[in-house]
């Protein structure tokens, strides 16, 4: 009787261990920008404070081939010539240069989204800005993990 | 001359919003790879794209070598009046290409 309460315990522990581990892979927060990307970021914005939102950076949480990730960056702001996004730019952490890809958009493309393809060179963190033209600057930040580095072959 | 796919619809509702898609031939060398001997391959890339309507600048983007080989870019444009749409490369090595793409607004 006693040894099966004492199991029971550490069954209820191991599945409240898993539950915990399985939440977390799921939530994954997002983890603070690295030194590099912070850097990077600042040489874009030239200093101006950077904000969360309105941008998304829709790429694979898991890559299988770095040579080539499919990545797209939407805009959740209209593109009138009062109100509208004047750049959007992607930098990466870990590759040899922090750029990616710099786009300067303008109103008559109607909607604010760039598609593209990308090297990763391994699991690492990227970041999309955008520039409105009102001055500010909205971020979204991503991890990746690269199973198959680009640049090594 | 690269070869080019460039996805453009040839006819358009005024003030339609249209997905432009367009990739050019190129493999991108990023200047870090080291070659068969083992020397660095000196990079070739593309630069700069830029996309005009009707001669009216309306989308451009600077690319760096984390850009795959083959780049692809895809954005979009608002059918305003016929006219064509054209696509310009510039890169590394003194690489220039430019193409156009009909499109009739009604």
């Amino acid at each position: 009787m006693n040894d099966r309460s004492r199991l029971d315990r550490s069954r209820r522990r191991c599945v409240a261990a898993g539950l915990g581990i399985g939440l977390g892979v799921a939530w994954r927060p997002a983890r603070a920008l690295s030194d590099e990307l912070a850097g990077a970021l600042r040489g874009f914005t030239g200093g101006v404070a950077t904000r969360e939102g309105k941008v998304n950076f829709d790429i694979a949480p898991l890559v299988e081939n770095g040579n080539t990730v499919p990545i797209t960056v939407t805009v959740d702001n209209p593109m009138t010539a009062a109100d509208h996004v004047q750049s959007i730019a992607v930098f990466n952490e870990k590759n040899p240069q922090r750029e990616v890809v710099a786009c300067r958009l303008t109103p008559r493309m109607g909607r604010a989204v760039v598609s593209t393809r990308i090297r990763l060179a391994t699991t690492q963190q990227l970041v999309a800005v955008a520039q409105l033209s009102d001055g500010s600057y909205w971020t979204h930040a991503v991890d990746v993990v690269v199973t198959l580095a680009a640049c090594i072959e | 001359m690269a070869r080019t796919l460039i996805h453009a619809p040839a006819s358009a509702r005024k003030g339609e919003v249209l997905e432009i898609r367009t990739l050019i031939a190129h493999p991108m060398e990023t200047g870090y790879r080291a070659g068969a001997d083992g020397r660095t391959l000196p990079r070739d890339i593309i630069r700069r794209f830029s996309c005009r309507y009707n001669g009216e600048l309306v989308f451009s983007a600077e690319l760096h070598p984390a850009i795959a080989a083959n780049p692809y870019l895809a954005f979009h444009v608002t059918a305003d009046a016929s006219g064509s749409l054209t696509f310009t490369w510039e890169g590394d090595n003194g690489f220039a290409q430019t193409e156009s793409a009909a499109i009739n607004v009604t």
